[in-house]
Order: C-alpha cells, then structure tokens, then sequence
C-alpha cells in the first residue's frame, strides 16, 4: 500500500512533507494549487484546519468548498466579497419579482381582453340584431357595438397601467433567507437595495482562541 | 495629556487580543469596545493579521464595508461552519432561476396573446406597449455557482447590476 506519490496543495504550498493522515490532503488535490493558496490566504491554514477539525468528516468536503469560494470572491472583490454578491443576487431577485408582477399583470389584461372579445362577438351580433331590430321600430339606441367596448378596453388598459409600478409589499413577501437579508440591510453596503430589516441578535462563538493564521 | 484627545477604552480587538491600543491602531475605528462579539467572529474565521492585511490592501474609505462585510461572512460561518455565508448565495441563484423561468413562460404567453392580438385587432400600436414587459431582465447569472453541477454555473453574460467585480 502505497500512499499519494504527490504532496497535496496545502503541504506542497507550506513546503511540508504531507503525511498519509494530512488533514488537507483529500480536499485539496496537487493539481489545484489555487485552491489552497486562495483559502491559505484569506483564512490561513489553521484556522481552516480548526473548521474542519469541528466537522464531521462527511460534511468537510462541501466546507472546505464554500471556503474555497469564498476565499475567491473576497480575492475578487476585497471591500465585499461574496457579501457583494448577495447584494447583487438580492438585487436581480427584486427585480425579477417587479417584472414577473408586470408581467402577469399583462397577461391578465389580455387573458381578460381575450375573454371580454369572445363576449363582445356574441352580444355584438344580438346587439346588431337589436339594433337592426330597434331601428326598425324606432332611431333606436347604439346597443352593445363593439365600438362602446373599444372604449372601455382603452380606458382599462390606462387604469391597468398606473398599477404596474412595483409594490412594495409586494417585493417584501418574496425575500428569501430572512436572516442573511436583515443582516444584509444593517450593513447599508448599498443605498441602492432599497427596504431592509432589522439585523438580528446575532449569537457567537466567546471561546478566545490564540491566532495562528500561518 | 496628549493620551487625552484618544479614546481611553481600548478598541475591541486590542481588548481581546490583551495588548495595548495604540492611536494608529487599524483596528480601532471598526472594532469599537461596545461590540466586542463582531472582532471575536472575524478572529476566529479569518485571524487578525489577516484582516489587517486585507484591511491594508483597501483604500481607507472602503474599510469599513470591508470589515462590515468580514463580520456578516463570519458571523454567517459561525452559524453555518459548512456553508457560511455561500449557503445563502445558493438560495438566492436558485430563487433567481426560478424566477427567471417564470418570467420566461409568463412573457411567452403574453408573445402569444399579442401575436393572436395582431391579428385580429386594428389598433396594433397599443399592443406594440406590451412589448417592454418581454426584455426587463437579464437571463444571465454574472457570478459563478459554488457548485459546479449548478445549472446556472459558468454563464458570463453582462449583468446590469454592474459592481467592481471582475
């Protein structure tokens, strides 16, 4: 039984024999020295190894992951981080929820222009006979006429319009991840995200740990 | 009396980390002693000589986000020492993706309507108003997915959102 020929990222990138027990060995593979190098720096290894040490190990592998992307946004984006990228995903989200509800509410205009048009062919067709009829017998009044619809649909479709503009409760109800939003919103990274709620107590860890971040 | 024009209270992280708070300490204007929890997170996740180093490495204007943001990620990882903070990213792309795809189907149908509209009705400018509703929002994700079997993952279209990423 032979164990890994290769040092893995971490103990390549500390410049340590790697051990058949390394911790880092099955999360971070040789041929992916950014990895560890992103999360070395940003975290620094015993810090990454405390975390992973509290986990078990079958959760390891997706943490040291989230890490690892983490590292990277902060890398790309030092001030913010992924922290920004909530932001923008929050903000895309807000979005969507405005245009989905314009949307809809266009298509409801038409689902009922189309169902009002099917009644309006069948009056219109009474109405005409009546009005043929009532013009026979007296000046007669206009009956249904699709021209009197025309009217109504015009005045509808501005009424409809005004109520496009977003509402803001509207956008509220849709907010996902209560907690990361309220946090998110104490932060004002961004005067632009609009409405945003309390931060909560936040609870945390008081062990006092000695820093060890190389 | 010189001491007299700085604070008296040792900033939170040089509390913590039981040294003495010089007056050029970096620390000190983003970690004041009432808030003693928000150094304590970000020194157990990041460690201080890292954040003084990310902290060097950002203008003097942008420290505050920056630490605001190394808080709220701490604090998120401490809450979820598996995903942290990324958890609530995967949420969000997914509501996106959802979205979107209702989005998609509600604006296919109303193409539908105003297609069979065209065709019947004269007026056909006031249909044409409809068609704003069909290009509001960009169908591509700016942000890589954490997770590589993410549908939405490596898309690289323009998001209007605009940000200093990348």
């Amino acid at each position: 039984m032979a164990s890994s020929n290769s040092p893995c990222a971490a103990c390549k990138f500390l410049r340590r024999k790697c051990q058949p027990e390394c911790a880092f060995a099955p999360y971070f593979p040789p041929d992916q020295p950014q990895k560890f190098a992103n999360v070395h720096r940003i975290f620094g290894a015993s810090n990454v190894t405390k975390l992973l040490n509290d986990l078990h190990p079958h959760q390891r592998e997706d943490a040291v992951n989230s890490l690892a992307y983490e590292a990277e946004m902060r890398l790309r984006d030092p001030v913010y981080g992924c922290v920004g990228v909530i932001s923008l995903l929050q903000h895309q989200l807000r979005q969507l929820q405005v245009d989905l509800y314009c949307a809809k509410s266009e298509l409801s205009r038409y689902q009922n222009l189309s169902i009002n048009t099917n009644h309006a062919f069948v009056g219109s067709e009474s109405g005409a006979v009546g009005y043929q009829h009532q013009q026979n017998n007296n000046s007669g009044s206009a009956g249904v006429g699709t021209r009197d619809n025309s009217n109504y649909y015009q005045h509808h479709h501005h009424h409809h319009h005004h109520q496009f503009f977003p509402q803001q409760q509207m956008v509220r109800s849709f907010d996902g991840g209560s907690n990361y939003d309220a946090s998110l919103l104490a932060m004002n990274i961004s005067a632009s995200l609009g409405q945003l709620n309390q931060l909560p107590a936040g609870g945390g860890d008081d062990r006092r740990t000695v820093n060890n971040p190389s | 009396m010189a001491s007299s024009s700085y604070s008296n209270s040792p900033c939170a992280a040089c509390k913590f980390l039981r040294r003495k708070c010089m007056p050029d300490c970096i620390f000190a204007p983003y970690f004041p002693p009432e808030e003693p929890q928000k150094f304590a997170n970000v020194h157990k996740i990041f460690g201080a000589s890292n954040v003084s180093k990310l902290l060097n490495e950002v203008q003097p204007h942008q420290r505050e986000d920056a630490v605001n943001s190394l808080a709220y990620e701490a604090e998120a990882r401490i809450k979820d020492p598996v995903y942290g903070c990324v958890g609530a990213i995967s949420v969000l792309q997914r509501q996106v993706i959802r979205l979107q795809k209702e989005l998609d189907a509600t604006n296919a149908d109303l193409i539908r309507y105003t297609c069979n509209e065209m065709t019947t009705l004269h007026d056909g400018r006031r249909i044409g108003e409809a068609s704003s509703t069909f290009s509001q929002s960009p169908s591509a994700y700016y942000y890589p997915s954490p997770w590589n079997n993410d549908p939405c993952a490596g898309d690289a279209g323009f998001h209007r959102g605009g940000g200093n990423h990348m």
